[in-house]
Protein backbone atom coordinates (compact mmCIF):
# COMPACT_ATOMS: atom_id res chain seq x y z
CA UNK A 1 0.00 0.00 0.00
CA UNK A 2 2.99 2.67 0.66
CA UNK A 3 4.63 1.88 -2.34
CA UNK A 4 1.53 2.71 -4.65
CA UNK A 5 2.36 6.67 -5.84
CA UNK A 6 0.10 9.57 -6.37
CA UNK A 7 -1.14 8.77 -3.06
CA UNK A 8 -1.23 12.09 -1.02
CA UNK A 9 0.09 11.57 2.67
CA UNK A 10 -3.23 12.49 4.41
CA UNK A 11 -5.47 9.63 2.34
CA UNK A 12 -3.11 7.34 2.98
CA UNK A 13 -3.20 7.95 6.58
CA UNK A 14 -6.84 7.29 6.61
CA UNK A 15 -6.76 4.25 4.92
CA UNK A 16 -3.73 3.25 7.58
CA UNK A 17 -6.40 4.84 10.52
CA UNK A 18 -9.20 2.78 9.14
CA UNK A 19 -7.17 -0.68 8.31
CA UNK A 20 -5.94 -0.07 12.19
CA UNK A 21 -9.16 -0.02 13.08
CA UNK A 22 -10.61 -2.58 11.14
CA UNK A 23 -8.14 -5.17 12.88
CA UNK A 24 -8.36 -4.03 16.01
CA UNK A 25 -11.83 -4.28 16.23
CA UNK A 26 -11.86 -8.01 14.77
CA UNK A 27 -9.41 -8.98 17.05
CA UNK A 28 -11.22 -7.42 20.25
CA UNK A 29 -15.13 -9.35 18.89
CA UNK A 30 -12.70 -12.53 18.65
CA UNK A 31 -11.74 -11.88 22.25
CA UNK A 32 -14.81 -10.81 23.51
CA UNK A 33 -17.25 -13.37 21.85
CA UNK A 34 -16.48 -16.19 24.30
CA UNK A 35 -17.73 -13.82 27.24
CA UNK A 36 -20.66 -12.89 25.16
CA UNK A 37 -21.90 -16.11 24.58
CA UNK A 38 -21.06 -17.57 28.21
CA UNK A 39 -23.23 -14.20 29.25
CA UNK A 40 -25.89 -15.10 26.98
CA UNK A 41 -26.43 -18.93 27.55
CA UNK A 42 -26.21 -17.54 31.63
CA UNK A 43 -29.73 -16.15 30.84
CA UNK A 44 -31.12 -18.56 28.73
CA UNK A 45 -33.71 -21.31 29.95
CA UNK A 46 -32.46 -24.86 29.94
CA UNK A 47 -35.65 -26.49 28.31
CA UNK A 48 -34.12 -23.89 25.31
CA UNK A 49 -31.09 -24.73 25.17
CA UNK A 50 -31.95 -28.74 25.72
CA UNK A 51 -34.53 -28.02 22.50
CA UNK A 52 -32.64 -26.23 20.11
CA UNK A 53 -29.31 -26.82 20.75
CA UNK A 54 -26.37 -24.83 22.45
CA UNK A 55 -25.06 -23.33 19.73
CA UNK A 56 -28.48 -21.51 18.35
CA UNK A 57 -29.88 -18.39 18.99
CA UNK A 58 -31.48 -18.21 22.36
CA UNK A 59 -35.03 -18.02 22.54
CA UNK A 60 -35.62 -16.98 26.08
CA UNK A 61 -34.49 -14.72 29.33
CA UNK A 62 -34.35 -15.86 32.56
CA UNK A 63 -32.41 -15.35 35.52
CA UNK A 64 -33.06 -18.81 37.04
CA UNK A 65 -29.78 -19.98 36.07
CA UNK A 66 -28.36 -17.81 38.67
CA UNK A 67 -30.47 -18.77 41.03
CA UNK A 68 -29.50 -22.51 40.85
CA UNK A 69 -25.98 -21.75 40.67
CA UNK A 70 -25.88 -19.20 43.66
CA UNK A 71 -28.39 -21.72 46.35
CA UNK A 72 -28.59 -24.73 44.60
CA UNK A 73 -25.00 -25.12 43.56
CA UNK A 74 -23.13 -23.32 46.45
CA UNK A 75 -21.77 -20.97 44.74
CA UNK A 76 -22.46 -18.00 47.72
CA UNK A 77 -20.87 -20.29 50.24
CA UNK A 78 -18.17 -20.34 47.85
CA UNK A 79 -18.12 -17.10 47.41
CA UNK A 80 -17.80 -16.00 50.71
CA UNK A 81 -15.36 -19.11 51.03
CA UNK A 82 -13.40 -17.15 48.88
CA UNK A 83 -13.42 -13.90 49.92
CA UNK A 84 -12.37 -15.02 53.38
CA UNK A 85 -9.28 -16.46 51.95
CA UNK A 86 -8.32 -14.14 49.33
CA UNK A 87 -8.73 -10.69 51.59
CA UNK A 88 -6.63 -11.58 54.68
CA UNK A 89 -3.92 -13.43 52.64
CA UNK A 90 -3.85 -10.27 50.20
CA UNK A 91 -3.41 -8.28 53.82
CA UNK A 92 -0.94 -10.26 55.44
CA UNK A 93 1.09 -10.94 52.55
CA UNK A 94 1.73 -7.63 51.65
CA UNK A 95 2.20 -6.45 55.29
CA UNK A 96 5.11 -9.38 55.43
CA UNK A 97 6.56 -8.47 52.28
CA UNK A 98 6.80 -4.65 52.94
CA UNK A 99 8.37 -5.62 56.34
CA UNK A 100 11.09 -7.85 54.74
CA UNK A 101 11.85 -5.56 51.68
CA UNK A 102 12.04 -2.53 54.10
CA UNK A 103 14.71 -5.06 56.27
CA UNK A 104 16.46 -6.10 53.40
CA UNK A 105 16.57 -2.78 51.11
CA UNK A 106 17.42 -0.11 53.84
CA UNK A 107 19.65 -1.70 56.43
CA UNK A 108 22.83 -3.51 56.16
CA UNK A 109 21.86 -6.73 57.00
CA UNK A 110 24.23 -9.87 56.52
CA UNK A 111 23.85 -11.48 53.48
CA UNK A 112 20.75 -9.79 52.37
CA UNK A 113 21.19 -10.30 48.77
CA UNK A 114 20.59 -14.15 49.46
CA UNK A 115 17.98 -13.80 51.59
CA UNK A 116 16.25 -11.99 49.02
CA UNK A 117 17.01 -14.68 46.37
CA UNK A 118 16.19 -17.29 48.75
CA UNK A 119 12.98 -16.05 49.57
CA UNK A 120 12.24 -15.18 45.80
CA UNK A 121 13.30 -18.84 44.65
CA UNK A 122 10.73 -19.92 46.94
CA UNK A 123 8.20 -18.51 44.66
CA UNK A 124 9.31 -19.52 41.23
CA UNK A 125 9.50 -23.16 42.52
CA UNK A 126 6.84 -25.52 40.82
CA UNK A 127 3.88 -25.81 43.10
CA UNK A 128 3.99 -29.52 42.37
CA UNK A 129 6.97 -29.86 44.85
CA UNK A 130 5.24 -28.67 47.63
CA UNK A 131 1.92 -30.14 46.92
CA UNK A 132 2.20 -33.61 48.69
CA UNK A 133 4.41 -32.39 51.55
CA UNK A 134 2.11 -29.01 52.18
CA UNK A 135 -0.85 -31.34 52.43
CA UNK A 136 0.87 -33.96 55.27
CA UNK A 137 2.29 -30.83 57.11
CA UNK A 138 -1.52 -28.84 57.15
CA UNK A 139 -2.86 -32.58 58.07
CA UNK A 140 -0.21 -32.64 61.06
CA UNK A 141 -0.62 -29.37 62.40
CA UNK A 142 -4.38 -30.28 62.33
CA UNK A 143 -5.55 -27.90 59.87
CA UNK A 144 -6.01 -29.62 57.15
CA UNK A 145 -9.32 -28.92 55.32
CA UNK A 146 -9.80 -25.96 56.91
CA UNK A 147 -9.47 -22.54 55.17
CA UNK A 148 -6.45 -21.17 57.40
CA UNK A 149 -4.08 -24.01 56.00
CA UNK A 150 -5.12 -22.63 52.63
CA UNK A 151 -4.63 -18.69 53.96
CA UNK A 152 -1.33 -20.10 55.21
CA UNK A 153 0.08 -21.76 52.31
CA UNK A 154 -1.20 -18.82 49.88
CA UNK A 155 1.16 -16.26 52.32
CA UNK A 156 4.12 -18.29 52.43
CA UNK A 157 4.14 -19.28 48.96
CA UNK A 158 3.13 -15.66 47.36
CA UNK A 159 5.45 -13.85 50.14
CA UNK A 160 8.83 -13.97 48.75
CA UNK A 161 7.82 -12.63 44.95
CA UNK A 162 6.15 -9.41 46.82
CA UNK A 163 9.48 -9.01 48.68
CA UNK A 164 11.69 -8.72 45.84
CA UNK A 165 9.08 -6.49 43.78
CA UNK A 166 8.78 -3.86 47.17
CA UNK A 167 12.67 -4.26 47.92
CA UNK A 168 12.97 -2.83 44.11
CA UNK A 169 10.91 -0.56 44.59
CA UNK A 170 12.16 0.70 48.70
CA UNK A 171 15.72 0.70 47.03
CA UNK A 172 15.02 3.62 45.15
CA UNK A 173 13.93 6.07 48.00
CA UNK A 174 16.91 8.52 48.81
CA UNK A 175 18.92 7.47 51.89
CA UNK A 176 18.79 11.59 52.71
CA UNK A 177 15.37 11.00 53.95
CA UNK A 178 16.17 8.56 55.83
CA UNK A 179 19.36 9.72 57.18
CA UNK A 180 17.13 12.70 58.39
CA UNK A 181 14.46 10.84 59.94
CA UNK A 182 17.46 9.36 61.81
CA UNK A 183 18.78 12.98 62.85
CA UNK A 184 15.21 13.57 64.05
CA UNK A 185 15.73 10.75 66.32
CA UNK A 186 12.92 8.51 64.73
CA UNK A 187 13.41 4.78 65.33
CA UNK A 188 12.98 2.02 62.18
CA UNK A 189 9.15 1.57 63.35
CA UNK A 190 8.71 5.32 62.79
CA UNK A 191 10.91 5.30 59.41
CA UNK A 192 9.06 2.32 58.04
CA UNK A 193 5.56 3.21 59.01
CA UNK A 194 5.81 7.15 58.76
CA UNK A 195 8.11 7.53 55.51
CA UNK A 196 9.13 4.51 53.67
CA UNK A 197 5.45 2.85 53.23
CA UNK A 198 3.73 6.20 52.26
CA UNK A 199 6.42 6.16 49.53
CA UNK A 200 5.60 2.69 48.66
CA UNK A 201 2.15 2.98 48.24
CA UNK A 202 1.80 2.93 44.24
CA UNK A 203 3.68 -0.29 44.17
CA UNK A 204 1.02 -2.19 47.47
CA UNK A 205 -2.04 -0.87 45.44
CA UNK A 206 -0.54 -2.37 42.39
CA UNK A 207 0.13 -5.89 44.02
CA UNK A 208 -2.68 -5.69 45.92
CA UNK A 209 -5.11 -5.52 43.02
CA UNK A 210 -2.56 -8.49 41.15
CA UNK A 211 -2.64 -10.78 44.36
CA UNK A 212 -6.38 -10.55 44.96
CA UNK A 213 -6.95 -11.78 41.88
CA UNK A 214 -3.83 -14.64 41.92
CA UNK A 215 -5.22 -16.03 45.50
CA UNK A 216 -8.69 -15.22 44.03
CA UNK A 217 -8.54 -17.66 40.91
CA UNK A 218 -6.06 -20.32 42.42
CA UNK A 219 -7.40 -23.64 42.38
CA UNK A 220 -4.87 -26.08 42.79
CA UNK A 221 -3.73 -25.03 46.32
CA UNK A 222 -7.27 -25.36 47.45
CA UNK A 223 -7.76 -29.01 46.10
CA UNK A 224 -4.84 -29.83 47.85
CA UNK A 225 -5.18 -28.42 51.31
CA UNK A 226 -9.36 -28.69 51.28
CA UNK A 227 -11.86 -31.84 50.96
CA UNK A 228 -14.87 -30.56 52.03
CA UNK A 229 -17.61 -28.94 49.36
CA UNK A 230 -18.83 -26.48 51.80
CA UNK A 231 -15.45 -25.46 52.70
CA UNK A 232 -13.65 -25.03 48.84
CA UNK A 233 -13.72 -21.50 47.62
CA UNK A 234 -15.03 -20.78 44.11
CA UNK A 235 -12.89 -22.18 41.34
CA UNK A 236 -13.01 -25.52 43.34
CA UNK A 237 -16.57 -25.08 43.73
CA UNK A 238 -17.14 -23.87 40.07
CA UNK A 239 -15.57 -27.68 38.80
CA UNK A 240 -18.26 -29.29 41.72
CA UNK A 241 -20.79 -27.71 39.49
CA UNK A 242 -19.46 -28.37 36.41
CA UNK A 243 -20.17 -32.10 37.66
CA UNK A 244 -23.48 -31.46 39.59
CA UNK A 245 -25.53 -29.79 36.76
CA UNK A 246 -23.70 -32.22 34.14
CA UNK A 247 -24.82 -30.35 30.85
CA UNK A 248 -26.93 -27.68 31.92
CA UNK A 249 -25.15 -25.13 30.53
CA UNK A 250 -26.85 -22.38 31.37
CA UNK A 251 -26.55 -22.88 35.07
CA UNK A 252 -22.65 -23.55 34.71
CA UNK A 253 -22.38 -20.30 32.50
CA UNK A 254 -24.15 -18.57 35.46
CA UNK A 255 -21.45 -20.10 37.40
CA UNK A 256 -18.76 -19.45 35.28
CA UNK A 257 -20.00 -15.10 35.33
CA UNK A 258 -20.54 -15.01 39.34
CA UNK A 259 -17.32 -16.91 39.51
CA UNK A 260 -15.39 -14.43 37.26
CA UNK A 261 -17.28 -11.20 38.26
CA UNK A 262 -15.17 -9.89 41.57
CA UNK A 263 -11.69 -9.66 39.67
CA UNK A 264 -13.12 -8.25 36.92
CA UNK A 265 -15.07 -5.73 39.19
CA UNK A 266 -11.15 -5.53 40.40
CA UNK A 267 -9.68 -5.17 36.71
CA UNK A 268 -12.50 -2.35 36.00
CA UNK A 269 -11.78 -0.69 39.33
CA UNK A 270 -8.01 -0.25 39.39
CA UNK A 271 -7.08 -0.96 35.98
CA UNK A 272 -4.22 1.47 35.93
CA UNK A 273 -3.04 -0.27 39.22
CA UNK A 274 -3.26 -3.49 37.21
CA UNK A 275 -1.42 -3.05 34.53
CA UNK A 276 1.15 -0.83 36.53
CA UNK A 277 1.40 -4.20 39.04
CA UNK A 278 2.07 -6.64 35.86
CA UNK A 279 4.92 -4.13 34.41
CA UNK A 280 6.59 -3.38 38.16
CA UNK A 281 9.61 -4.25 39.30
CA UNK A 282 11.65 -5.53 36.59
CA UNK A 283 14.45 -7.89 36.26
CA UNK A 284 16.66 -6.21 33.33
CA UNK B 1 2.55 -15.85 38.28
CA UNK B 2 4.09 -12.60 36.93
CA UNK B 3 7.44 -12.15 36.41
CA UNK B 4 8.21 -8.24 36.16
CA UNK B 5 9.61 -5.92 33.74
CA UNK B 6 11.82 -3.00 33.38
CA UNK B 7 11.54 -0.61 36.26
CA UNK B 8 13.43 1.73 33.65
CA UNK B 9 12.04 4.78 35.19
CA UNK B 10 15.05 4.52 38.78
CA UNK B 11 17.18 7.19 37.64
CA UNK B 12 20.59 6.14 38.41
CA UNK B 13 21.67 8.73 40.54
CA UNK B 14 18.98 7.74 43.27
CA UNK B 15 20.17 3.85 42.88
CA UNK B 16 23.67 5.07 43.45
CA UNK B 17 22.95 7.76 46.40
CA UNK B 18 20.97 5.12 48.33
CA UNK B 19 23.77 2.10 47.86
CA UNK B 20 26.16 4.30 49.61
CA UNK B 21 24.16 4.87 52.56
CA UNK B 22 21.98 1.98 53.81
CA UNK B 23 21.33 3.60 57.39
CA UNK B 24 23.27 2.38 60.22
CA UNK B 25 25.65 -0.50 60.46
CA UNK B 26 24.36 -1.97 63.42
CA UNK B 27 20.88 -3.64 62.74
CA UNK B 28 18.17 -3.04 64.93
CA UNK B 29 16.65 -5.68 66.47
CA UNK B 30 12.92 -4.30 64.99
CA UNK B 31 14.69 -5.18 61.61
CA UNK B 32 15.93 -8.44 62.31
CA UNK B 33 12.18 -8.97 63.30
CA UNK B 34 10.79 -7.54 60.56
CA UNK B 35 13.07 -10.17 58.01
CA UNK B 36 13.21 -12.96 59.88
CA UNK B 37 9.25 -13.37 60.32
CA UNK B 38 8.28 -13.36 56.72
CA UNK B 39 11.49 -15.93 55.98
CA UNK B 40 10.29 -18.21 58.79
CA UNK B 41 6.92 -18.35 57.33
CA UNK B 42 8.04 -19.08 54.32
CA UNK B 43 10.44 -21.58 55.52
CA UNK B 44 7.32 -23.09 57.27
CA UNK B 45 5.36 -23.85 54.12
CA UNK B 46 7.73 -23.62 51.03
CA UNK B 47 11.10 -24.04 51.83
CA UNK B 48 10.17 -26.94 54.64
CA UNK B 49 7.88 -28.78 52.30
CA UNK B 50 10.71 -28.81 49.27
CA UNK B 51 13.07 -30.64 50.78
CA UNK B 52 10.40 -33.13 52.01
CA UNK B 53 9.33 -33.38 48.69
CA UNK B 54 12.53 -33.97 46.92
CA UNK B 55 13.14 -36.63 49.63
CA UNK B 56 9.83 -38.23 49.68
CA UNK B 57 10.43 -38.74 45.55
CA UNK B 58 13.43 -41.52 46.55
CA UNK B 59 10.29 -43.24 48.40
CA UNK B 60 7.64 -45.45 47.79
CA UNK B 61 4.61 -44.33 50.27
CA UNK B 62 1.08 -44.96 50.48
CA UNK B 63 0.68 -41.66 52.67
CA UNK B 64 -0.59 -44.14 55.59
CA UNK B 65 2.42 -46.44 56.55
CA UNK B 66 5.99 -44.98 56.81
CA UNK B 67 8.07 -43.84 53.58
CA UNK B 68 10.25 -47.66 52.52
CA UNK B 69 13.63 -45.42 50.89
CA UNK B 70 13.63 -46.92 47.24
CA UNK B 71 16.75 -44.91 46.37
CA UNK B 72 16.10 -44.07 42.32
CA UNK B 73 13.67 -46.46 41.91
CA UNK B 74 10.82 -44.10 40.88
CA UNK B 75 12.87 -42.36 37.99
CA UNK B 76 13.52 -45.58 36.58
CA UNK B 77 9.76 -46.81 36.91
CA UNK B 78 9.51 -43.54 34.67
CA UNK B 79 11.59 -44.90 31.55
CA UNK B 80 8.87 -47.75 31.49
CA UNK B 81 5.61 -46.05 32.48
CA UNK B 82 3.75 -45.02 28.84
CA UNK B 83 1.98 -42.12 30.48
CA UNK B 84 4.74 -40.56 31.69
CA UNK B 85 6.58 -40.57 28.92
CA UNK B 86 3.29 -39.44 26.70
CA UNK B 87 2.83 -36.71 29.29
CA UNK B 88 6.25 -34.93 29.17
CA UNK B 89 5.69 -35.06 25.21
CA UNK B 90 2.88 -33.88 25.57
CA UNK B 91 4.69 -30.86 28.21
CA UNK B 92 7.01 -30.26 25.52
CA UNK B 93 4.64 -29.93 23.16
CA UNK B 94 2.23 -27.70 25.35
CA UNK B 95 5.77 -25.49 25.75
CA UNK B 96 6.25 -24.90 22.23
CA UNK B 97 2.37 -24.29 21.15
CA UNK B 98 1.21 -22.37 24.34
CA UNK B 99 4.67 -20.43 24.95
CA UNK B 100 5.41 -19.90 21.14
CA UNK B 101 2.20 -18.61 20.15
CA UNK B 102 1.69 -16.64 23.04
CA UNK B 103 4.73 -15.06 22.50
CA UNK B 104 4.69 -14.35 19.26
CA UNK B 105 0.97 -13.36 19.27
CA UNK B 106 1.40 -11.33 22.49
CA UNK B 107 4.29 -9.21 20.08
CA UNK B 108 1.71 -9.18 17.46
CA UNK B 109 -0.96 -7.71 19.44
CA UNK B 110 1.55 -5.20 21.34
CA UNK B 111 2.81 -3.99 17.62
CA UNK B 112 -1.06 -3.41 16.45
CA UNK B 113 -2.01 -1.45 19.58
CA UNK B 114 1.05 0.46 20.60
CA UNK B 115 0.28 3.78 19.36
CA UNK B 116 -1.57 6.17 21.87
CA UNK B 117 -4.71 6.85 19.42
CA UNK B 118 -8.34 6.77 19.64
CA UNK B 119 -9.82 3.64 20.98
CA UNK B 120 -6.81 1.85 21.80
CA UNK B 121 -7.30 1.78 25.04
CA UNK B 122 -10.68 -0.42 24.48
CA UNK B 123 -9.19 -2.83 22.32
CA UNK B 124 -6.21 -3.13 25.29
CA UNK B 125 -9.07 -3.71 27.77
CA UNK B 126 -10.58 -6.28 25.73
CA UNK B 127 -7.47 -8.06 24.76
CA UNK B 128 -6.65 -7.98 28.82
CA UNK B 129 -9.84 -9.07 30.50
CA UNK B 130 -9.27 -12.75 29.97
CA UNK B 131 -6.41 -12.56 32.25
CA UNK B 132 -8.51 -11.76 35.59
CA UNK B 133 -10.41 -14.88 35.16
CA UNK B 134 -9.86 -17.97 36.85
CA UNK B 135 -8.07 -20.47 34.66
CA UNK B 136 -11.37 -22.91 35.70
CA UNK B 137 -13.87 -19.96 34.78
CA UNK B 138 -11.68 -19.80 31.48
CA UNK B 139 -11.75 -23.55 30.59
CA UNK B 140 -16.17 -23.43 31.21
CA UNK B 141 -16.82 -20.60 28.90
CA UNK B 142 -14.45 -23.02 26.11
CA UNK B 143 -16.20 -26.34 26.66
CA UNK B 144 -19.71 -25.36 26.13
CA UNK B 145 -18.08 -23.45 22.92
CA UNK B 146 -16.97 -26.91 21.89
CA UNK B 147 -19.39 -29.08 22.36
CA UNK B 148 -21.17 -31.30 20.15
CA UNK B 149 -23.86 -29.22 19.51
CA UNK B 150 -21.79 -25.88 20.76
CA UNK B 151 -21.08 -22.49 18.62
CA UNK B 152 -17.94 -23.64 16.97
CA UNK B 153 -19.68 -26.35 15.10
CA UNK B 154 -22.58 -24.30 14.16
CA UNK B 155 -20.14 -22.32 12.81
CA UNK B 156 -18.24 -24.60 11.07
CA UNK B 157 -21.61 -25.69 9.62
CA UNK B 158 -23.14 -22.70 8.42
CA UNK B 159 -19.46 -21.80 6.38
CA UNK B 160 -19.98 -25.33 4.72
CA UNK B 161 -17.57 -26.88 6.98
CA UNK B 162 -19.63 -29.62 8.19
CA UNK B 163 -17.49 -32.14 7.88
CA UNK B 164 -14.93 -30.54 10.29
CA UNK B 165 -17.82 -31.20 13.27
CA UNK B 166 -16.46 -32.83 16.04
CA UNK B 167 -16.59 -33.79 20.08
CA UNK B 168 -13.29 -31.63 19.65
CA UNK B 169 -12.55 -32.46 23.64
CA UNK B 170 -13.59 -36.26 23.51
CA UNK B 171 -11.55 -37.20 20.95
CA UNK B 172 -7.91 -38.12 21.58
CA UNK B 173 -6.56 -36.26 18.15
CA UNK B 174 -7.89 -33.19 19.21
CA UNK B 175 -8.25 -33.41 23.08
CA UNK B 176 -4.77 -31.35 23.75
CA UNK B 177 -5.09 -28.75 21.05
CA UNK B 178 -8.75 -28.32 22.60
CA UNK B 179 -7.43 -27.29 25.76
CA UNK B 180 -4.01 -25.11 24.82
CA UNK B 181 -6.55 -22.33 22.69
CA UNK B 182 -8.44 -21.30 26.32
CA UNK B 183 -5.16 -21.02 27.57
CA UNK B 184 -3.74 -18.72 24.82
CA UNK B 185 -7.02 -17.16 24.86
CA UNK B 186 -6.11 -16.06 28.60
CA UNK B 187 -2.14 -15.69 27.78
CA UNK B 188 -1.86 -13.31 24.78
CA UNK B 189 -3.23 -10.22 27.04
CA UNK B 190 -0.67 -10.68 29.42
CA UNK B 191 2.26 -10.96 27.30
CA UNK B 192 0.79 -8.09 25.05
CA UNK B 193 0.88 -5.94 28.23
CA UNK B 194 4.53 -7.00 29.09
CA UNK B 195 5.45 -6.39 25.50
CA UNK B 196 3.83 -3.06 25.17
CA UNK B 197 5.83 -2.10 28.28
CA UNK B 198 8.49 -3.05 26.73
CA UNK B 199 7.86 -0.82 23.24
CA UNK B 200 7.07 2.18 25.05
CA UNK B 201 10.71 2.00 26.74
CA UNK B 202 12.38 2.35 23.24
CA UNK B 203 14.22 5.33 23.11
CA UNK B 204 12.04 7.37 19.76
CA UNK B 205 14.77 8.68 18.31
CA UNK B 206 16.55 5.07 17.32
CA UNK B 207 13.46 4.97 14.55
CA UNK B 208 14.05 8.80 13.31
CA UNK B 209 17.58 7.53 12.96
CA UNK B 210 17.11 4.35 11.15
CA UNK B 211 14.19 6.51 9.49
CA UNK B 212 16.57 8.95 7.84
CA UNK B 213 18.66 6.27 7.04
CA UNK B 214 16.13 5.07 4.75
CA UNK B 215 15.36 1.57 6.23
CA UNK B 216 11.86 -0.15 5.95
CA UNK B 217 9.06 -1.00 7.99
CA UNK B 218 10.63 -4.40 8.38
CA UNK B 219 14.12 -3.22 8.79
CA UNK B 220 13.14 -1.03 11.31
CA UNK B 221 11.59 -4.24 13.19
CA UNK B 222 14.54 -6.35 12.75
CA UNK B 223 17.65 -4.23 13.31
CA UNK B 224 15.95 -1.54 16.26
CA UNK B 225 12.80 -2.99 17.76
CA UNK B 226 13.36 -6.62 18.49
CA UNK B 227 17.18 -6.17 19.72
CA UNK B 228 15.69 -3.06 21.69
CA UNK B 229 13.03 -5.86 23.10
CA UNK B 230 15.99 -8.48 24.33
CA UNK B 231 15.05 -7.71 28.26
CA UNK B 232 11.62 -8.28 27.60
CA UNK B 233 12.06 -10.92 25.70
CA UNK B 234 14.07 -12.76 28.70
CA UNK B 235 11.25 -12.07 31.22
CA UNK B 236 8.63 -13.36 28.61
CA UNK B 237 10.41 -16.27 27.80
CA UNK B 238 10.31 -16.74 31.76
CA UNK B 239 7.16 -16.55 32.25
CA UNK B 240 6.01 -18.92 29.72
CA UNK B 241 8.16 -21.22 30.66
CA UNK B 242 6.97 -21.13 34.31
CA UNK B 243 3.52 -20.89 33.29
CA UNK B 244 3.58 -23.42 30.75
CA UNK B 245 5.41 -26.04 33.73
CA UNK B 246 2.72 -24.89 35.95
CA UNK B 247 -0.46 -25.19 33.42
CA UNK B 248 -2.81 -27.14 35.61
CA UNK B 249 -6.09 -25.73 36.42
CA UNK B 250 -7.61 -24.91 32.62
CA UNK B 251 -6.16 -29.00 31.92
CA UNK B 252 -7.62 -30.18 34.88
CA UNK B 253 -11.07 -28.57 34.65
CA UNK B 254 -11.76 -29.53 30.63
CA UNK B 255 -11.02 -33.26 30.16
CA UNK B 256 -8.70 -34.33 33.69
CA UNK B 257 -6.21 -35.08 32.07
CA UNK B 258 -8.12 -37.26 29.48
CA UNK B 259 -9.21 -38.73 27.05
CA UNK B 260 -7.05 -42.12 27.70
CA UNK B 261 -4.07 -39.58 28.90
CA UNK B 262 -4.60 -38.06 25.55
CA UNK B 263 -3.87 -34.32 27.11
CA UNK B 264 -2.34 -35.34 29.92
CA UNK B 265 0.54 -33.17 31.12
CA UNK B 266 3.09 -33.67 33.87
CA UNK B 267 1.20 -31.50 36.21
CA UNK B 268 -2.06 -33.53 36.22
CA UNK B 269 -0.17 -36.67 36.06
CA UNK B 270 1.07 -35.68 38.99
CA UNK B 271 -1.83 -34.59 41.00
CA UNK B 272 -3.52 -37.81 40.29
CA UNK B 273 -1.08 -40.04 40.71
CA UNK B 274 -0.36 -38.49 44.31
CA UNK B 275 -3.49 -37.67 45.20
CA UNK B 276 -5.95 -40.16 43.21
CA UNK B 277 -3.79 -43.43 42.96
CA UNK B 278 -2.18 -42.23 46.82
CA UNK B 279 1.26 -43.07 45.11
CA UNK B 280 3.01 -40.39 46.91
CA UNK B 281 6.52 -41.61 46.41
CA UNK B 282 6.01 -41.42 43.06
CA UNK B 283 4.35 -38.75 42.66
CA UNK B 284 7.08 -36.62 44.45
CA UNK B 285 9.45 -37.77 42.06
CA UNK B 286 7.12 -36.46 39.15
CA UNK B 287 7.39 -33.25 40.80
CA UNK B 288 11.24 -33.43 40.59
CA UNK B 289 11.08 -33.50 37.13
CA UNK B 290 9.34 -30.77 36.84
CA UNK B 291 10.92 -28.88 38.58
CA UNK B 292 14.21 -30.01 36.82
CA UNK B 293 12.80 -29.02 33.94
CA UNK B 294 12.00 -25.58 35.27
CA UNK B 295 15.50 -25.41 36.55
CA UNK B 296 16.90 -23.81 34.17
CA UNK B 297 14.87 -20.82 33.62
CA UNK B 298 14.15 -20.43 37.46
CA UNK B 299 18.19 -20.28 37.73
CA UNK B 300 18.81 -17.58 35.00
CA UNK B 301 16.21 -15.52 36.51
CA UNK B 302 17.55 -15.51 39.96
CA UNK B 303 20.73 -14.71 38.54
CA UNK B 304 19.60 -11.57 36.77
CA UNK B 305 17.72 -10.97 39.86
CA UNK B 306 20.90 -11.14 41.94
CA UNK B 307 22.71 -8.67 38.94
CA UNK B 308 19.38 -6.55 39.08
CA UNK B 309 19.95 -6.36 43.25
CA UNK B 310 23.00 -4.73 43.42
Amino acid sequence: MANVPHTTAPRRRRAATAGFHLSATALAVLWLLPIALVLVTSVRSFDDIAAHGLGSRPRSFTLDAFRQAWVDGGQQRALINSLLVTVPCVLVTLALAAMAAFGLSRYELPLRRSLLLLMLGGNLLPPQILLIPVSKLSELMGAYDTLPALIGVQIGFGVGFYVFVLHGFMRAIPAEIQQAAVVDGAGPWQIFWRIVLPLTRPALAALSALSFTWIFNDLLWAITVLRSDTKMPITAALIGLQGQYVSMWNVIAAGSVVAAAPTVAVFLRFQRHFVAGLNLGAVK
Amino acid sequence: MAVVTASARKSPALAHGSRRARGPRRTPPLVLAFVLLPLLVESVWVFWPALQGFYLSLTRWDGVSAPAFVGLGNFREMAHDHVFLGAAGHTVLWLVLFGGLSAVLGLAAALLLQQERRGVGFYRAALFLPVVFSLVATALVWQAIYQPDGVLNHLLASVGLGDLRHAWLADQDTALYAVIVPALWRQIGYVMVLYLAGLKGIDPALYEAAKVDGTSRRQRFRHVTLPQLRSVNAVVLSVIVIDSLRSFDVVWSLTRGGPYHSSELLSTYMYSTAFQSLRLGYGSALAVVIFVLAFGVIASYLVRAFREAE
